[in-house]
This record gives structure tokens, sequence and C-alpha cells, in this order.
């Protein structure tokens, strides 16, 4: 029984969405040259043996790079699929649960690539 | 769905299939033209119904209009068969020329005013007429718009001041006042709001293009004095953030208005003010 208006105020402005927004949009420029990089690096290695590429990505400038392209990443695809759940799923009961697991998805296929890459860079 | 149903369901409508009684039947033939009419008098128009009082549900009738006793719009048409064919046939019209809003509609696969659009301009020689998609139908053409008139109402669309009224008019320069043009002619029709899909899958919270681009209407006002709190109003993943440049707004509207920049314009206000 309750009026229309207060439907449509429902709780409220949340007074967050800016941040999200910018983050999405400065990950999405970082995104370009730092793929761009990791695909000229495959194509300076295809057929190059294992000790070689483990080099390469040891250089301090090759994992900076890579560090931050695995944050951007994540970082990006984090907000993404949250909002692709929030867009397509409608059902409260699912909703939570299916938004859950995307995000332990995605940050920890972060996390694994961010401990190889400083795993490597440390020469272990 | 009723929008009772509708309300009931918390403004929510989008659903992968419809439900059983909302499911759209085939409907009747009213008037087949006469065997010896002239070649292209006739035109069939294949419009949907929905009668709230039965337990019937949703059909599409067809309907031949005789283009040569009609005008030349979908509205004429219109008309022509509620005054010749069919006086049950319901939907809304009031000014006949673009301004009132009344007639939005879905025709020809575009929601569109029924009043400005010309007949010639239909893609198929059958016109296709269905009511405004993904609203709840309270008769035939006729959606039930109250959750977009109280979005739009949510936004307090007038003018907010805080300073001594001036005795005479609030001032402002020829160069703000060109700032309105393309957002102060917004007729709120709901053609683009009703043609947004982020606006059918969270359409109880997403404000829809319609009332963000008269919520930027008035934060462009240089003679309000609210924009802050206008900004705070919708600052939230839901009520701003649910637009995904589609542009089925900017595409869809019938007076020519690009609702898609204005949300681009709120949120570039939103990023200069936090970020």
């Amino acid at each position: 029984m309750r009026t229309p208006l207060s439907q449509a105020r429902g709780l409220g402005a949340a007074h967050k969405g800016p941040e999200t927004f910018w983050r999405q949009r400065v990950t999405a420029v970082a995104n370009i040259p730092l793929v761009l990089f990791l695909i000229f690096s495959i194509l300076l290695h295809i057929g190059s043996d294992y000790a070689t590429v483990k080099a390469y990505l040891a250089h301090p400038i090759v994992a900076v790079l890579m560090l931050g392209l695995v944050l951007s990443v994540t970082v990006h695809a984090r907000i993404g699929v949250k909002e692709i759940v929030e867009d397509y799923i409608q059902s409260d009961a699912i909703r939570m649960p299916v938004m859950l697991l995307s995000s332990f998805f995605v940050i920890g296929a972060g996390l694994a690539c961010a401990i190889a890459i400083v795993k490597i860079s440390l020469g272990a | 769905m009723t929008p009772e149903k509708w309300r009931a369901n918390g403004n929510k409508m989008v659903q992968l299939t419809l439900p059983k009684n909302s499911k759209i039947h085939q409907g009747k033939e009213w008037n087949p033209p006469p065997k010896d009419a002239e070649e292209g008098r006739w035109r069939a128009y294949r419009v949907y119904r929905y009668d709230p009082d039965t337990d019937e549900n949703p059909r599409v009738d067809t309907y031949w209009v005789d283009t040569f006793d009609c005008g030349p719009m979908v509205l004429d048409a219109l008309l022509w068969i509620k005054n010749n064919v069919d006086s049950t046939l319901t939907f809304r019209r009031s000014c006949r020329e673009g301004v009132c809003g009344s007639c939005s509609m879905n025709i020809d696969g575009t929601n569109t005013l029924a009043c400005t659009m010309h007949a010639e301009e239909a893609q198929k020689e059958t016109i296709a007429i269905y009511p405004l998609p993904h609203m709840p139908v309270v008769k035939d053409l006729v959606p039930d718009l109250t959750h977009f008139y109280a979005q739009h109402r949510s936004i307090e669309p007038w003018l907010q001041t805080d300073s001594p009224t001036p005795g005479k008019e609030w001032r402002q320069s020829r160069e703000d006042r060109e700032k309105l043009d393309g957002l102060y002619e917004c007729i709120l029709c709901a053609c683009c709001t009703t043609s947004c899909p982020s606006y059918w899958w969270n359409g109880d919270r997403y404000l829809g293009p319609a009332t963000l681009l008269q919520a930027y209407r008035w934060m462009s006002d240089s003679r309000d004095e609210h924009t802050g709190e206008r900004l705070d109003n919708v600052e939230d993943p839901f009520k701003l953030y649910r637009c995904r440049t589609i542009l089925n707004c900017t595409k869809a509207c019938p007076k020519g208005l690009n609702p898609g920049k204005s949300i681009a314009s709120i949120r570039a206000l939103m990023v200069e003010r936090g970020e």
C-alpha cells in the first residue's frame, strides 16, 4: 500500500557510484597499453624455452608492467562482472550468491597471477 | 501483467517468458476490405488489444483502414478505426501535434508518437501497433505510467532557490538560457524510457532516460540553487549508473532529444565534483 512516490524513492540514493564509474574508466584506459604489452610479450616469446621466458618475466620493468596488468584487469573485471550480475539476475535469492562467487573467482584469479609474477621476479 | 500485479512484484517487469495470462493470442479481422477495392487504398493495421474486464488473454486484431478517407498520420488511422470500425479501441491522445506526449506507443517496432508518425514512414506494409513495451497495460494501447511519473516527481523537477525571491523574475543570460535547449523540449512521453533494456531489467530502481534528462535539465538551469542536492539525489549505482549507453533512448525520442548525452553529462558532473 505504498504510494508511487515512496516506491520511486525507495531507500534513497546510496551516494556511491562515481568512484566505481571512474575506476572502471581509468582501468579501461590502463588496460589498453598493458594488454598490448602482454600481446607483445607473448609474440616475442613464441618458440622460446622456459628459462628465457622466466628470465624475461623476472626483469623488474616487465614484472611491474605485468603486476600492473593483473591489478588493472582484476579491478576492471570485478566491477564488470558485478554489474552484469546486477543487470541480468533478477532473483534476490540467486543474485547475492552469484555475486559472491563471481567476486571470489575474479579476485582469486588475480591473486594467483600476482603471486606467480612475484615469485618469478624474486627468483623463486 | 496487470498494474496491480506489477506493483506487487516491486515494479519489476522483466521476465524471460510472459506469464500465462499475458501471452498474446491471434485476434480477429474486423473489416476485410471490399473485393473490388482499388489497389493500395486499404491498409492493414495489427493492433494489440487487452480488456481488463474479461479473463481473456491479450490479442492482436487486424483492422483495415481506408487511406482515401483518412488523414496521413498513424493517429489519424487509429481515430478512423475508432470512429468507423470499433469504438472500443482504447488509446490516449490529445494535442495531435507532438507536444502533449499522450499518444506514445510502439508502432512498426519503434516507440514513437502516433500523431507525428506518418503512416508512409512505416517499414512494413501492415502496421503493427503495441503499447509501450515492458509496462503494465491498463487497456489496449494504454500503459500504466504511474511509476514513471513518480520517478519524475522524485527528482523534484521545479526551480529550487534559497535566495530571496526577486521582485520581478529570476534573471538568466541568453547564453545560460541556451544551455536548456535540447532539454526543456522533453514532453515526458516515455518513448525513451520504455525503449531502454536497462530500464526493463531494473526499472524499479533505475530512473531511466526521461527522468535523468529532466534531472539534468534542472542541474543545467543557471537560476537553480540546488545543483548539489540534485546530484546527491541521483548519486546511486542504480538510480543513475544503470545506463549502459545502449542509446535506444536517443534513437527513440520523437522530439529528437539526446537523453543518453544528458546522462553522460550528469556523470561528468559527478566526476568533476568528486574525482
